[in-house]
């Protein structure tokens, strides 16, 4: 049988899945306990055991100094400034999207300006949020918000620009006005793709989230993980890594059964 | 009977290209006027003029004696070939699309008592096509024949005084559309409607139309071919009245056209 045509059912797409996962975690285990027989001290590839203690210590007990719990203090900080952030950028990439997309005086005023602001690298925009907003909250929402809003709004731009002609036109011989074009016609075929959006922009979203803690915060996975560093502190970063993967998965899958519940037109219901 | 719609001298012309020329026609109420022509014979410009798409560039529309806006409007229905449904919206909800964008301006929706009456005229308009068992269906769950019956119902609710129809058989298969052209002229009878379809297929244009127009170029400059545009070749009245013997439609010879 050919290559092209072999289907691996719902359990066996399961186990092939999970092998190369396996095989990563033995490779490091056969790694790691080849260099603690060497070198029981070794912080460079700690044994699980390690890891466990470390994160336990952090998870479990409060910090002497602040009383708080880190890893869940720093967990609830990155995931507030990661919400707002996708938050304002999910709002503004609907609205902004809608009106480019739909109002054809609107995208000529507008579109070249949001073009450009979406080619900028939002980290060389940093220093500039640093000095304008200070070192605190705002400045990291602002990073987060300009480095997905402008690619988000030019996506739900160009697809509700790419809806049938068709539709419009019949939209208006039904009686609609351009609002009701907007949020009767659009928005709700702007909804799937809105949600995909977000889905794309979480993998962003977390680069500049992490960069804005990584150079001033005092609370967040990323701000912990540069902190650690120093001390070679692998036991808490290899954890805090794996921890940052999962959030983003569940968040994903969160985003795409929604959709799928709450759009089933989109999602070819039916034949 | 009464002319609704009539073309007085109108051109379109997209800089040096003349697609319509001196085009002057009178459409009479309640009349089925199928429009056919060879490919690029200007007859998509012809529906996208009634439609309001774009103005001619020159002449004048009259609806009702009042010219036309430049822009679609709801005493204008269409059915178009694709994408004439909204795949978001049940069937249901796609025919009260119409009823609920006129009650409500502001959110587009109705709520209440006026809700169930806009829901009580759409069902009834989807039974008239043959889909009230299907009303709560998502256009992707029905076959082409069905999309296009959805599309009839949906313009029909805004009761549009001109029901413009663009290749609307076009892409079905030979058996549905049989049953669909039995469904548009039964439509057409019921409501006193007034169409305009525009077609590719000649003899559905002379088994549906009262009055079939053929676009075509009267002159042909073989050095600058863009220079005349289309208009009005032939313009036959059929002599059948559909109203009362519709088997008529079989006695219509197609030979008429047939060396154009």
């Amino acid at each position: 049988m050919r290559w092209v045509n072999r289907h691996a059912g719902r359990g066996n797409r399961l186990l092939l899945g999970a092998i190369p996962v396996l095989l990563l975690v033995l490779l490091y285990l056969v790694v790691a306990a080849q260099r603690h027989a060497v070198n029981p001290a070794d912080k460079i590839l700690p044994l699980p055991g390690a890891m466990a203690s470390a994160i336990s210590a952090m998870a479990f007990q409060p910090d002497p100094l602040s009383g708080q719990y880190v890893f869940w203090a720093d967990t609830l900080a990155s995931l507030e400034r990661l919400g707002i952030g996708l938050g304002i950028s999910t709002l503004s990439a609907i609205a902004v999207g809608l009106a480019l997309g739909v109002l054809p005086p609107v995208r000529a005023t507008f579109g070249p300006l949001v073009t450009g602001i979406a080619v900028i690298p939002p980290i060389a925009l940093l220093p500039i949020l640093f000095i304008a907003l200070g070192l605190g909250e705002t400045a990291k929402i602002a990073l987060i918000v300009v480095g997905i809003a402008p690619v988000m709004i030019r996506d739900i731009a160009a697809h509700v620009e790419a809806l049938p002609r068709e539709q419009i036109v019949k939209a208006q011989t039904l009686g609609a006005n351009s609002w009701h074009v907007m949020i009767r016609v659009a928005l709700p075929q702007a909804m799937p793709r809105l949600l995909q959006a977000v889905r794309l922009a979480l993998g962003p979203a977390w680069v500049f989230l992490i960069s804005a803690e990584a150079i001033a915060s005092d609370v967040g996975l990323g701000y912990r993980i540069f902190l650690v560093r120093r001390y070679l502190s692998m036991d808490v970063i290899l954890p805090y890594v794996a921890w940052i993967a999962l959030l983003a998965i569940v968040m994903d899958a969160v985003l795409t059964g929604a959709s799928r519940k709450a759009f089933p037109w989109a999602h070819g219901a039916g034949h | 009977m009464s002319v609704l719609l009539s073309l007085r001298d109108v051109w379109v012309e997209y800089g040096e290209r003349i697609v319509i020329e001196r085009l002057e026609l009178d459409i009479d109420a309640g009349s089925f006027v199928s429009v056919v022509g060879p490919s690029g014979a200007g007859k998509s410009s012809f529906l996208r003029l009634i439609l309001g798409q774009e103005p001619p560039s020159r002449g004048k529309i009259l609806l009702d004696g009042v010219p036309l806006a430049p822009e679609c409007g709801p005493d204008r229905g269409v059915v178009f070939q694709r994408y004439s449904v909204f795949p978001h919206l049940s069937a249901l909800r796609n025919v009260m699309f119409g009823l609920e964008c006129a009650d409500a301006p502001f959110t587009g929706r109705l709520f209440g008592a006026r809700r169930r009456a806009a829901e009580e005229q759409a069902v009834e308009m989807l039974g008239a096509v043959g889909l009230r068992d299907s009303m709560h269906l998502y256009p992707a769950q029905m076959s082409g024949g069905m999309q296009q019956r959805l599309a009839i119902a949906q313009a029909l609710v805004k009761r549009p005084r001109v029901l413009l129809l663009d290749e609307p058989f076009g892409a079905l298969d030979p058996g549905i559309r049989a049953d669909m052209h039995q469904l548009i002229t039964r439509l057409w009878r019921e409501y006193a409607l007034t169409i305009v379809m525009v077609t590719h297929d000649i003899r559905e244009a002379f088994t549906l139309g009262t009055r079939v127009i053929a676009l075509d170029k009267r002159r042909h400059d073989p050095h600058a071919p863009h220079r005349f545009g289309a208009t009005a070749t032939y313009d036959l009245l059929l002599k059948k009245d559909m109203r009362q013997n519709p088997s008529a439609q079989e006695v219509i010879t197609i030979d008429a056209i047939g060396n154009n």
